[in-house]
């Protein structure tokens, strides 16, 4: 039977997960647009900046945004004037985190998803009169759609597992930032096998579902 | 049917040569010959505003649509009412037949009952475009820039693919829009045949640069009906 911790641990997981992906995707179709269909100076650099948190230990990942949070990080002041308060070792902390992680993974199938749309319907449909919003909205973006909706998919699956960045940020605090990551390592920790395995087959069974969604987008689109 | 379609001085750096083109067209029909890569289908996208070129003017019943000499004026395509069909139509794949037909619509231009007449594609409006055989879409693909209006309709290897039946019949489409809705045309081609039958003046292009110029008589002669050649 599951708890009612185990429940809120993965409310508080579905939550952040969902919160981190719908943060990221603006800024990331944005960006995957930007690197499928234009040129412009610094292209290189910023494609490499973001393949980095895919490749980076998310344990460094983690300890960098540490530093450009804290009170006195460059970040740190910023988002204390903001109004923010203090995001360190909050749940603020575990969606950040998130979503850092999961933006290159965002970022670079919802690029080859633009890439995948022939420029051409996009001129025809300039000549046809459709201005550049008219052609976003009624050719690229439908056309784009089922590899948007698999990489938010993918997005969300890999927040949901988020676990080495967001140690570093937010620590583990039970009902504060404790998601399932965080508590089958927690669990594990303190000689509870049983619980942290429970946790652990809860995780596979959310990570085949949001995998097993994602292919059933792509699989639709492709009829 | 009146057009008058300047080229002043038009320069696109390709891979293999750079394109230099000055032209003024002004005839029904134009036919741009030449071999695959002469640069044929560049000029067209000049002209529809879908390339920008390094140097030159366009300039269309004396609006100018793009400076690139100075004036530093571009008109973008969706202003510039010039229609564009890709070799293979380039049919809105999630759209069916008929949602592809509204998408440029624009009042005052064919009407549309005398499009979907004249190219018998009122029986497919419901249709998927997935579903379409080849010259289908290209009879489609037509329809949807006529009803948007054009004043100028470029057509990029209109036959190109297709057998000779199919050839045959889609030329007829073709002269019948010319005669029905009388807007001119500038078409791409590699095959005489083609220019030939369809058009008034022709030029030729070769590796980026117009190597003739002429009616279809004065260019061609028949090998054999229906072939024709370019004369020596």
């Amino acid at each position: 039977m599951v708890s009612p911790e185990t429940l809120r641990v993965l409310g508080f997981s579905l939550g952040v997960a969902a919160l981190a992906t719908a943060l990221i995707i603006p800024p990331g179709y944005a960006l995957a647009w930007l690197l499928a269909r234009k040129q412009w100076r610094g292209k290189t650099l910023v494609e490499s900046l973001v393949v980095l948190p895919l490749v980076l230990p998310p344990v460094a990942t983690g300890l960098f945004l540490l530093y450009l949070l804290g009170a006195r990080g460059p970040l740190g002041g910023l988002v204390s004037m903001l109004g923010a308060g203090d995001v360190l070792f909050t749940g603020k902390a575990v969606v950040l985190a998130s979503a850092v992680m999961a933006f290159p993974l965002l970022v670079r199938t919802a690029r080859v998803a633009f890439a995948g749309v022939d420029p051409r319907l996009e001129q025809v449909a300039s000549t046809l009169g459709a201005g550049r919003a008219r052609v976003a909205w009624t050719i690229t973006l439908p056309l784009a759609a089922p590899g948007l909706a698999a990489a938010a998919v993918l997005a969300f699956a890999r927040a949901l597992g988020e676990f080495g960045a967001t140690i570093m940020v937010a620590g583990y605090i039970p009902g504060e930032t404790a998601t399932l990551a965080l508590s089958i390592y927690q669990q594990v920790q303190l000689g509870r096998d049983a619980a942290a395995l429970g946790l652990a087959g809860l995780s596979l069974l959310l990570a085949f579902a949001a995998v097993a969604l994602g292919e059933v987008i792509v699989r639709r689109a492709r009829r | 049917m009146s057009l008058r379609l300047e080229l002043r001085g038009v320069r696109v750096p390709l891979a293999e040569f750079t394109l230099e083109v000055d032209l003024l067209l002004d005839r029904p029909v134009t036919t741009f010959f030449g071999p695959s890569g002469a640069g044929k289908t560049t000029l067209l996208e000049v002209i529809a505003g879908l390339r920008r070129p390094a140097a030159g003017v366009v300039a269309l019943d004396g609006e100018v649509l793009t400076d690139a000499d100075g004036g530093r004026k571009f008109v973008r395509p969706e202003y510039r009412q010039i229609g564009y069909v890709p070799q293979d139509g380039a049919l809105f794949p999630h759209r069916t037949v008929e949602d592809n037909l509204r998408y440029g619509f624009r009042a005052g231009g064919p009407a549309w009952a005398e499009v979907v007449a004249a190219l018998e594609i009122g029986s497919l409006l419901g249709r998927s475009v997935r579903e379409l055989s080849g010259g289908e879409r290209r009879r489609v693909a037509l329809g949807r820039a006529l009803l948007a209006a054009p004043r100028l309709l470029l057509l990029d290897e209109p036959l190109a693919g297709l057998d000779d039946a199919l050839r045959d019949r889609l030329g007829a489409y073709l002269r019948r829009v010319r005669e029905t809705f009388g807007v001119p045309m500038i078409q791409v081609t590699h095959a005489a045949d083609e220019v030939v039958s369809l058009s008034d003046d022709v030029v030729v292009l070769a590796a980026g640069r117009v190597t003739r110029r002429g009616s279809p008589a004065e260019l061609f002669v028949p090998t054999g009906e229906p072939q024709y050649r370019l004369r020596a």
